[in-house]
């Protein structure tokens, strides 16, 4: 079993480089250290200003993005022993500016994310703002959009895109398959308003399938997939073939069923 | 926000290739893209060279006489190899943009099996056609 695990580490600081370099690192390892745990033990040990993003340390917050190794990936999602090397190679996202050290500059992906209106759309805003009672949805409705939606906003589709890597006005993975994320979701009715976005230079038409979005993808949403069932989508809806339906409508109150003795009334609502 | 704007980092063509750690579709992204280039490049020396017929007999037979010579022939051989994976893979492309071979929406189980594992058949399958018209074309421009 290996004793030291050396970190190479890619370091920036703005107010000190012109450039970027790498510098190396070695410390003890553990069994079960991810590469989170070691970039805190090179924090302690050696390198007390370096700067990172993270969080949760359990892949839900979607802080801790970063090159590992070449790929993009989360730290604390990434044991070293499943790296099998000696050297952990760390730098911060491709494809973002860099604010500091392994810090990306994350906001102009969240600013596309935006402009492509992540949330349900509907008309009936009343109903949506104050709800008298949950849209009709039924399981295999829900199962069209269900993996879209575990995107946690890393950004290690981003960093792996090589038409990203190259074409700064591509909205990139994250944010078109969010789009396609609302756009399958039964209870929505915005495909017509995003579409002016999709249908334009920015959207999934930029995608060639090179397919390493899914591939490093720490959640399985699959980003490719997602974005290649909008291109479907777009098509149809050129070809007027697009199933066109109301939004979901609010579920009806079950009147033939009666409350069994017993059960207890649900607490007040809080918000 | 963010007063500065951090260092670019943006990878650029160096993106496309990847350093040598990722999967095929990539190198197949890639390559399709290269193709493309260079069909794009001899449809518009093709144009050029046709297109002198139009002012006389001589001046086209000028221009054929340019074109002509063994490093003009493997140029075309090579447009013809670029053709084969180009045309093949595009209608893979086509057919993956239709949404169809890259599966449904599935609940995410770890390990992961990705839109990308399920269309490797039709990649793979697509370099096999690909292949196949490659070398009996090969055998006709080069097998006497
Ligand atoms: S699609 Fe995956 S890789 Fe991309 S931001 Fe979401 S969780 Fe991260
Ligand atoms: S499949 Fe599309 S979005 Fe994903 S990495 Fe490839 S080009 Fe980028
Ligand atoms: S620290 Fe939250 S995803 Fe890694």
């Amino acid at each position: 079993m290996m004793k030291d695990v050396t970190y190479r580490i890619r370091l920036f600081d703005p107010n000190r480089d012109s450039e970027p370099h790498w510098e190396a690192f070695t410390i003890p390892y553990a069994p079960g250290m991810t590469v989170l745990d070691g970039l805190w033990k090179v924090k302690e040990l050696h390198a007390p200003g370096l700067a990172w993003r993270s969080s949760c340390r359990m892949g839900v917050c979607g802080s801790c993005g970063m090159l590992i190794n070449g790929k993009p990936g989360l730290a604390c999602n990434t044991q070293i022993s499943e790296l099998h090397a000696l050297t952990v190679a760390v730098a911060p996202l491709p494809n973002f500016d860099i604010i500091r050290d392994l810090v990306p500059d994350l906001a102009p992906m969240f600013g596309t994310h935006q402009a492509l209106l992540p949330y349900v759309i509907r008309e009936d805003v009343e109903e949506r703002e104050n709800p008298t009672a949950e849209f009709w949805q039924s399981a295999h409705e829900l199962e069209q959009y269900l993996q879209f939606s575990y995107c946690i906003k890393c950004g290690c589709c981003m960093a792996a895109c090589p038409t990203f890597a190259t074409d700064a006005l591509y909205s990139g993975p994250m944010p078109l398959a969010q789009a396609h994320r609302y756009n399958s979701d039964t209870r929505d009715g915005g495909f017509a308003v995003r579409k002016e976005v999709l249908a334009g230079n920015a959207g999934p038409w930029r995608c060639h399938y090179a397919g390493e979005c899914s591939r490093v993808c720490p959640k399985g949403v699959d980003p490719a997939k997602a974005i290649q069932l909008m291109k479907r989508e777009l098509v149809l809806d050129l070809l007027h073939l697009r199933k066109q339906g109301c939004p979901a409508p609010v579920a009806k109150k079950p009147t033939e069923i009666k409350r069994r003795d017993g059960v207890p009334d649900a607490p007040a609502r809080t918000v | 926000m963010l007063e500065t704007k951090g260092r670019p980092n943006r990878l650029g063509l160096w993106g496309w290739l990847g350093g040598g750690r990722w999967g095929m579709e990539r190198y197949l992204y890639t390559l399709h893209r290269v193709t493309g280039l260079g069909l794009l490049a001899y449809f518009l020396l093709h144009i050029v060279v046709t297109s002198s017929r139009a002012f006389s007999q001589g001046a086209w037979e000028e221009a054929m006489a340019r074109v002509s010579g063994e490093i003009f022939e493997v140029g075309e051989y090579l447009v013809f190899l670029a053709f084969a994976f180009h045309a093949v893979n595009g209608i893979r492309l086509l057919l993956i943009e239709l949404g169809i071979g890259v599966g449904q929406p599935i609940e995410p189980v770890y390990p992961y099996r990705t839109s990308v594992d399920v269309q490797r058949p039709l990649a793979i399958g697509a370099l096999a056609v690909a292949a196949v018209i490659a070398i009996l074309g090969t055998l006709s421009m080069w097998g006497e």
